[in-house]
């Protein structure tokens, strides 16, 4: 892969010269300590950006997979999917690597025999520029290997003092570069030394981790225990954690009809396994009547379904569902309990028997 | 380009009333082109729109054999089949698919073939039958079991009772009461049924008793959970092995294709892993009833 060296002072040209490309969305506050990617409507909106936000509200599925959607327009002569416009490119520069493994576990969804192109005809046009990040006390990204990204991006910068390593993804990444050739340089050996060290230094920054390898297993065999009763009575299925998590993608599609009550809508919306109809069968049998059993279900899907059908878990360790949930759930921390994590003690002691 | 959610046109041909509650459609796609290239397995489903109202998964009840015109058996227990049973003759409806797995076709041939029905459960077990019996010289011994409460709740009535007089597969019909009098055929539960054949290990293989413990035999059952609990517990007293017992699951759906977890069970999902698992599988999945 191509690599080339960006001084921090040549940033902001940088992501300017962009605008000749598409619309360009950068990282930004929203308030006291929440971020959001925006588009920058005026040169002068790039003194908003926030280089070391930890996370957007949303993360990325808002560009390609919509809160709602129109799948189709009815009438007397069948379905019509409605037009979607293409013209636009969108360049979305700042984003985590989490996020972006966030967009690969989302592709892997909405592929497969059943082509899903309300998501991919949007994701044709959008660029994604990665922006190396240290973490908070919410991120756990590096126990589910998700802390590095080796594709899903057009450009990553990584931060080094005085200058970002860009390493160039993909072709339209080269074009974005070529933009301006001049404002990039050639990287040395300083520059990898001085990668090197921040990331041995991110790796040793994480405040959280969490074994997934027998997590699964632990789930399955505590399958019964009173800890995920404790959790669902907590939990008040708002729906916060589905809404801000990067990789979870169920939605309802129902139908809206038009006053000649002849043609109408088909429509998508975001929905939530802790919703209480999620499971619900036409006649009313609820699969997963009790809220424990859907908090349970989220989370084992999360870590152990998702994983069965493509290969790894889907949560990406953005921690996102930690710092928003308005219960104060901490998944991890749960996690870490029904493992048993702080109490090795008293099991590897010899017995007195 | 196809998109897999777009529901193409069906025009509804025929309405056979099964009972109060239950009908028989009889569809076709308005789309010459789409007709031909519809080619489903028996236990597959399809995603039936009712435009305004919604969609609901559907087993397909015709067989692959007879193509053409889709057979869907239907009760009324939701806003998409309220809808559909306000509908007429020459009406249209939304239908996509073939979607799920089926019954698993290529090991059942060759063996003998048990089908165990209840009530509404006939529905999808009706297209591996006629699957069957259309290519009766893939299969050897076929017997059918099929119980409902009365008389009034059999569905499809008279072609059962014509697979009576045949003498290449074993049909035994039973309703747990007659109040009409007019039944002709078993009554009692349809686990007594079990008594008239022999399933038991080791017997020969007759149209009066399957080896069911060998390897020569499946199982297909469908029908109300009271009925799956009693049908399972006879199979394995005779000796079915678990993975050789074929059970379908129904759940929420809303995209039919594995993306919107809807219809995700333990591990699995409905739409595209089921609708037919083996006992094997249910047993190991957690929210099963
Ligand atoms: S954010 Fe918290 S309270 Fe809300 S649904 Fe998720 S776990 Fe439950
Ligand atoms: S489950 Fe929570 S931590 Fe994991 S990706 Fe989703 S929001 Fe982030
Ligand atoms: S119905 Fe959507 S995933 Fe199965």
């Amino acid at each position: 892969m191509k690599f080339l060296k960006l001084s921090t002072n040549n940033l902001h040209e940088f992501i300017l010269s962009l605008r000749k490309l598409g619309e360009v969305h950068i990282p930004i506050k929203k308030g006291e300590k929440s971020f959001v990617f925006r588009k920058m409507n005026e040169p002068g909106d790039i003194d908003k950006i926030q280089l070391d936000y930890h996370r957007t509200i949303l993360p990325l599925k808002k560009y390609f997979y919509h809160p709602t959607e129109t799948m189709f327009e009815f009438s007397r002569d069948g379905f019509v999917p409605p037009e979607q416009p293409l013209n636009v490119h969108d360049i979305i520069f700042g984003v985590h690597a989490c996020d972006i493994h966030g967009v690969l576990t989302l592709d892997l969804v909405f592929s497969g025999k059943y082509q899903d192109d309300y998501y991919f005809n949007r994701k044709k046009n959008v660029s994604i520029i990665g922006l190396s990040c240290m973490p908070d006390e919410f991120c756990f990204c590096n126990s589910m290997g998700t802390d590095y990204v080796e594709t899903g991006f057009d450009l990553f910068l990584s931060e080094t003092p005085g200058a970002y390593l860009v390493r160039v993804g993909t072709s339209k990444g080269d074009d974005m570069v070529n933009l301006s050739k001049e404002l990039f340089g050639e990287i040395t050996h300083k520059d990898i030394d001085a990668h090197k060290e921040y990331s041995l230094a991110r790796k040793k920054a994480f405040k959280r981790s969490l074994d997934i390898r027998n997590l699964p297993e632990i789930m399955d065999l505590e399958y019964e225990s009173n800890l995920w009763d404790e959790l669902g009575n907590r939990c008040t299925s708002c729906g916060t954690c589905s809404m801000v998590c990067p990789t979870c993608y169920c939605y309802r599609i129902f139908d809206t009809i038009n006053m000649d009550m002849e043609s109408g809508m088909r429509r998508r919306q975001w929905d939530c396994c802790l919703f209480r109809d999620h499971a619900m069968v036409a006649g009313g049998h609820n699969f997963r009547q009790s809220r424990s059993d859907r908090f349970k279900h989220r989370w084992l899907h999360k870590q152990q379904s998702f994983a069965g059908v493509f290969g790894r878990p889907s949560c990406v360790g953005c921690g996102r569902c930690i710092e928003d949930c308005p219960a104060s759930i901490d998944i991890v921390a749960e996690s870490n309990k029904i493992q048993g994590v702080g109490r090795e003690q008293s099991c590897l002691s010899p017995t007195t028997e | 380009m196809c998109n897999p959610y777009m529901p193409h046109l069906a025009k509804i041909i025929r309405i056979i009333p099964q009972m109060d509650d239950v009908r028989l459609f009889q569809v076709r796609f308005e789309d010459e082109k789409i007709r031909d290239e519809f080619k489903h397995r028996p236990g597959q489903f399809v995603m039936v729109s009712v435009p305004g109202i919604g969609e609901a998964p559907i087993s397909i009840s015709s067989s692959p054999t007879r193509p053409g015109i889709i057979e869907l058996c239907i009760r009324r227990a939701g806003k998409v089949t309220d809808a559909l049973f306000k509908l007429k003759e020459n009406d249209a409806i939304g239908l996509r698919g073939p979607y799920g797995n089926g019954y698993f076709m290529e090991k059942i041939k060759g063996n003998n073939l048990l089908i165990v029905a209840g009530g509404i459960g006939m529905a999808p077990l009706r297209s591996l039958l006629w699957y069957s019996l259309d290519n009766r010289d893939d299969f050897r011994d076929i017997i059918l079991m099929y119980g409902a409460k009365n008389p009034n709740e059999v569905l499809f009535k008279d072609e059962l009772f014509s697979l009576l007089h045949r003498d290449d597969i074993k049909c035994l019909l039973t309703v747990d009461r007659d109040d009409t009098g007019t039944w002709e055929a078993n009554v009692g539960v349809v686990t007594k049924l079990f008594d008239l054949v022999g399933l038991d290990q080791g017997k020969d293989n007759s149209f009066n008793s399957m080896d069911a413990s060998s390897v020569t035999t499946y199982a297909a059952i469908c029908g109300p959970p009271i009925m799956y609990q009693f049908v399972l517990q006879k199979l394995i007293e005779c000796g079915f092995p678990k993975d050789r017992i074929m059970m379908s699951l129904e759940r929420r759906m809303q995209c039919g294709i594995g993306k919107c977890l809807h219809c995700s069970v333990g591990h699995k999902y409905t739409c595209t892993d089921g609708p037919i698992f083996t006992y094997w599988d249910v047993m190991n999945m957690q929210e099963v009833v």
